[in-house]
């Protein structure tokens, strides 16, 4: 499959010569791209955060604002990840065991939140649960408003990850060998049992990964919770809408501070999802590659 | 599948695993998509024909197209040149490099925007040299465009590396110890072979350049008419109150998601068959 030939390595480099033609420019355009649109830009934010005081910078990233902002943002998240998780599982569960008319017309639809654009998602859901909506008519005398509350922001959450563990499983769910669980029936397992002890490790991976992509997506998170949220400083406010009020009112050392918090926990995020697809390939079940 | 015995579920649980995995799907997904429409038509044809022909609607889906079709080839050559480089090719720091370029989506698209207003805003480390020099990058095009090239880095680059490490090179190996050139090896052998993988992905990021709001809204600094895209647009016209206007256009992005997943769909089943 890798398309190296035999040979000396020329001056020593690690890298044999080749049959095939364009690796050097290849490499040089992805690098250079990647440094100049990516990496650069990126390390702005560390400098530009390195450029404050040590105290400026505690009291930008950890006043009770911004503590509200990341409660809440990390709060929402984590549950509509949870909820993802559950519900992603059966969805999943659904597609794969249980064939009924209208399968294929379903699968394609729970990518919808992937091609919907963020804005209108976030517009959408806004006018389902207002009070006059479709469900907020019936929420909202039972005393359960979602707009301009954090159960709103934790709906558009959910909206906008639920394809990511139904991606992540499904593939999996797919090559789970049946003879293991014919195996487990026979030897006088329930069909409980066989889930729990059978399909449910094996899938765990998947499961885990698609959780972490979803509760990652969420963290970063824009579009579809500036307008279900109403943007209540220490009540509805989520971490991006705190940078981006900062922003607003031009205070660009406050924004840079916390986005340089919330591009850490990215960073960590992204090699723990590194990680766990690592595992999921040791144990044999890879997940496909959840687009975002 | 299901009528092999002992992974056989009872009828029961599977009419209520079913029901509780479409009301789900008919709660979160298709009760937001009917939304959009009924909300967008509730004052009728005429209002919403009106919403869709006024001067700023049109500018904003000129502004839209135009940056879509500056960042949708140039990161679609990105993702190619990336892909043949680590598909066809060992190196040390292949898998670092992977991850660099998933990297663009674990970045919150507001933070996204946020580092090129640092580099070329107007407090920005390059923006007041470019400023006293005649360009304008934040709050103009190229500003729209960074952004939008920057949240959609990954997508072409992240379909074609599984699926060109999954075809292996024997083919282009061959082409080249026959005599082809390099183009002509391209041309005639690399991309007839990726076609579909290479069209799933070039969807998806078309989707997302046109879809994109939190980086294009930290850039765009919302002048009507100049450089509002169609979301942006969409938020100003609902912070205007008017909600049949916004919902209208928010209808024409929900209907362009619609067939974005009808394609993406059909792709994915020719790129099945082949």
């Amino acid at each position: 499959m890798s398309a190296r030939v035999p040979g000396p390595e020329p001056g020593g480099s690690g890298v044999t010569r080749r049959v095939l033609p364009g690796f050097g420019p290849a490499l040089g355009v992805t690098l250079t791209y990647l440094c100049l649109l990516v990496l650069i830009p990126l390390a702005g934010v560390f400098l530009r955060a390195s450029g404050m005081s040590g105290a400026a910078f505690l009291e930008a990233v950890s006043n009770s604002r911004a503590l509200a902002a990341y409660r809440l943002t990390f709060g929402a998240a984590f549950v509509a990840a949870a909820i993802n998780a559950v519900f992603g599982l059966l969805v999943a569960w659904v597609l794969v065991r249980y064939p009924f008319p209208g399968r294929r017309v379903v699968d394609a639809m729970v990518d919808l939140p992937f091609a919907m654009p963020t804005a209108v998602a976030g517009l959408a859901l806004t006018a389902v649960y207002a009070g006059n909506g479709w469900l907020g008519q019936y929420l909202v005398p039972l005393g359960i408003p979602v707009v301009f509350t954090p159960l709103g922001v934790t709906l558009a959450l959910t909206f906008i990850g639920l394809p990511f563990v139904v991606r992540t499983v499904q593939p999996v769910l797919q090559d789970l060998e049946l003879e293991v669980e014919e195996a487990a029936a026979s030897l006088g397992a329930s069909r409980g049992q066989t889930f729990v002890r059978i399909t449910l490790p094996g899938v765990l991976p998947a499961l885990v990964t698609g959780f972490t992509l979803a509760f990652a997506r969420a963290l970063g998170e824009y579009g579809s919770v500036v307008f279900i949220s109403g943007n209540l400083p220490f009540k509805t406010e989520i971490a991006t809408l705190l940078i981006m009020t900062k922003l607003e009112q031009y205070d660009y050392a406050g924004a840079t501070a916390i986005a340089s918090v919330m591009l850490v926990v990215s960073f960590a995020l992204l090699l723990a999802i590194n990680a766990l697809q690592a595992w999921a390939r040791r144990r044999g079940n890879a997940p496909l590659q959840a687009t975002v | 599948m299901s009528t092999r015995p002992g992974v056989t579920d009872p009828l029961w649980v599977r009419i209520l695993l079913t029901a509780l995995a479409l009301l789900f799907l008919f709660g979160f997904l298709l009760i937001p998509l009917a939304a959009v429409f009924s909300q967008a038509f509730e004052q009728g044809w005429r209002a919403y024909l009106a919403a869709l022909a006024t001067p700023d609607t049109k500018s904003a889906v000129l502004l839209t197209m135009t940056v879509a079709v500056l960042a949708v080839p140039l990161n679609t050559a990105f993702g190619i040149a990336a892909a043949w480089a680590i598909a066809r090719f060992e190196f040390p720091g292949k898998r670092a490099l992977v991850t660099l370029i998933d990297l663009p989506f674990a970045v919150s698209p507001v933070v996204s925007g946020l580092v090129f207003v640092l580099l070329f805003g107007a407090q920005g480390r390059f923006g007041p040299w470019l400023i006293d020099h005649g360009y304008k990058v934040i709050f103009a095009l190229p500003g729209l465009v960074l952004a939008t090239l920057f949240v959609t880095v990954p997508f072409v680059a992240r379909e074609l590396i599984p699926l060109m490490e999954a075809q292996g090179a024997d083919e282009e190996e061959a082409a080249i110890s026959l005599g082809a050139s390099t183009w002509s090896m391209f041309w005639r052998v690399t991309l007839p072979k990726i076609r579909w993988g290479l069209l799933y992905g070039v969807i998806l990021l078309n989707a997302r350049a046109i879809g994109e709001f939190g980086a294009v809204s930290v850039v765009s600094g919302h002048i009507r008419g100049q450089t509002n895209t169609i979301p942006l647009h969409i938020e100003i016209l609902y912070q205007e109150y008017e909600f049949s206007a916004a919902f209208a256009v928010a209808s024409v992005l929900t209907l362009l998601a619609v067939v974005t997943l009808v394609l993406k769909s059909l792709v994915a089943w020719r790129l099945r068959e082949s």
